[in-house]
């Protein structure tokens, strides 16, 4: 297999990497990079939890090959909080709503409502519901995952 | 395990040249929600991923002398918020925004979504509705035009060549677009694979049906139209012993199949009603905009 040279920006942080063509964007996030915020677990686009930001648009990572992303700018979960770790205020509205329990969607979650947030900050709770349906909580805790994003959105 | 050499190439003459003599081998890539869930659970040769993602020309949305062109590399996104799509085709738009969910959508495109050959492919039935036709290129560049009825030959397969790529799929913009609907029935809202889907596209004046154009998905081994219930329909005013009869003849035309989704049985008899839901709706639509009542 031909490995190739790529370079994007993790998070604001640039790197360097030399990748084999078949190696996952999540891979290479989670072994090459030690950012294991981003999780793997359908395999097939149909969970979430490995959702980030590419160039400010949400994408699966694990369907997403490390090599087709050359040049982006990515943001994980890792790099929502201020460098100096003051939380975001999503990160902040999903402790005040305990929005979290076992914790394993909500990478995901904090990025698709992050997302959504910086497209529409006036997201209404139909358009909240729409933007996570490809997110799964197997600890059913939506209403408050949906009670989060919205109290951060402007009235 | 995935065995694969990549290619990136930036424009088609670049693409045409790193795949020459190793067509046998190439796979197209771009959205990849199809092709890597797929790879992995099989155990491929080793192949030549070709991602398609860079070639800016297979990516505009556009309309000329009342034609609208795709190129195979919109998303899904886009082609749910394009104000194009949505004035010429809301079908198209509508089946766009029906398909997987966000996260699949800002990533699947049409191209794929066309080339997969699904039965169930969401964007189908509005492109045999729309009567669209389906623009491929091939080795030494040969050009096709390819009817989008004759492009499904069964499930996941299609007419195109291997190393023959889809470059832009095109359709004429209906005489009255709003006189048009498409339904898919999932079993639930979010993630579904359709159950059933129809798309129709009418030419109405007045209550009277002059031209119909239905579609379908997944009650037949690929996507089809279904010639029968527009023969029984075109001509008629649309009223609901019309609409009755042409959920009976629907029945004729489709084959459906039990899988772990839906029985044969309850697939027939839901084609049925999605069928008159989208007939109605389309009748009134176009009842009601001035085009149709030239």
């Amino acid at each position: 297999m031909n490995k190739r040279k790529v370079t994007f920006t993790v998070n604001g942080e640039r790197h360097e990497l030399v990748v084999e063509p078949n190696e996952l964007l999540l891979n290479v996030l989670r072994e090459k990079l030690g950012l294991t915020g981003t999780k793997y677990a359908c395999g097939k686009g149909q969970c979430g939890a490995c959702t980030v930001l590419v160039n400010g648009e949400s994408f699966l990572s694990c369907l997403t090959l490390a090599v087709a992303v050359d040049g982006a700018e990515i943001r994980t979960i890792e790099g929502v909080a201020e460098p100096d770790g003051t939380l975001d205020p999503i990160q902040e509205a999903f402790l005040d709503s305990s929005a979290i329990q076992c914790g394993f969607c909500t990478p995901g979650m904090v990025l698709m409502g992050r997302e959504l947030l910086n497209r529409n900050p006036r997201a209404t709770e139909e358009e909240i519901r729409e933007q996570i349906k490809g997110n799964l909580c197997r600890c059913t805790g939506y209403f408050s995952i949906v009670r989060a994003i919205k109290s951060c959105c402007e009235k | 395990m995935i065995e694969a050499e990549y290619v990136a190439p930036s424009n088609l003459g670049e693409l045409f040249k790193s795949i020459e003599g190793r067509a046998e081998r190439v796979k197209f890539v771009a959205g990849c929600t199809n092709v890597l869930p797929d790879l992995r659970a099989q155990n491929p040769a080793p192949m030549l991923l070709v991602d398609l993602t860079g070639i800016e020309e297979l990516r505009r949305i556009e309309e000329n002398n009342g034609v609208i062109s795709i190129g195979s590399l919109a998303t899904m996104t886009e082609l749910a918020a394009s104000e194009i799509i949505r004035t010429h085709g809301p079908i198209l738009a509508s089946a766009a925004r029906a398909l997987g969910n966000p996260l699949t959508r800002n990533r699947a495109t049409i191209g794929g979504n066309i080339a997969d050959a699904s039965p169930a492919a969401d964007t189908a039935p509005p492109l045999l509705a729309l009567e669209a036709t389906i623009h491929t290129e091939g080795a030494s560049h040969a050009k096709r035009e390819i009817p989008v009825e004759e492009f499904f030959i069964g499930p996941n397969q299609t007419v195109l060549n291997q190393g023959e790529l889809i470059t832009r799929i095109t359709f004429p913009i209906p005489k009255d677009p709003s006189a048009s609907s498409h339904i898919k029935f999932g079993l639930r809202n979010a993630m579904a694979i359709s159950v059933v889907s129809v798309a129709v596209v009418l030419e109405m004046q007045g209550n009277l049906c002059h031209r119909a154009r239905i579609a379908l998905g997944s009650v037949a081994p690929k996507p089809i139209r279904a010639y029968l219930t527009e023969k029984e329909l075109e001509g008629r005013k649309i009223t609901e012993e019309v609409l009755e009869s042409c959920a009976e003849v629907v029945k004729k035309e489709i084959s459906p199949i039990t899988d772990i989704r839906a029985s044969a049985q309850y697939r027939e008899h839901v084609t049925g009603v999605l069928l008159k839901r989208a007939l109605w709706q389309a009748a009134r639509e176009g009842e009601n905009s001035t085009n149709g009542n030239i």
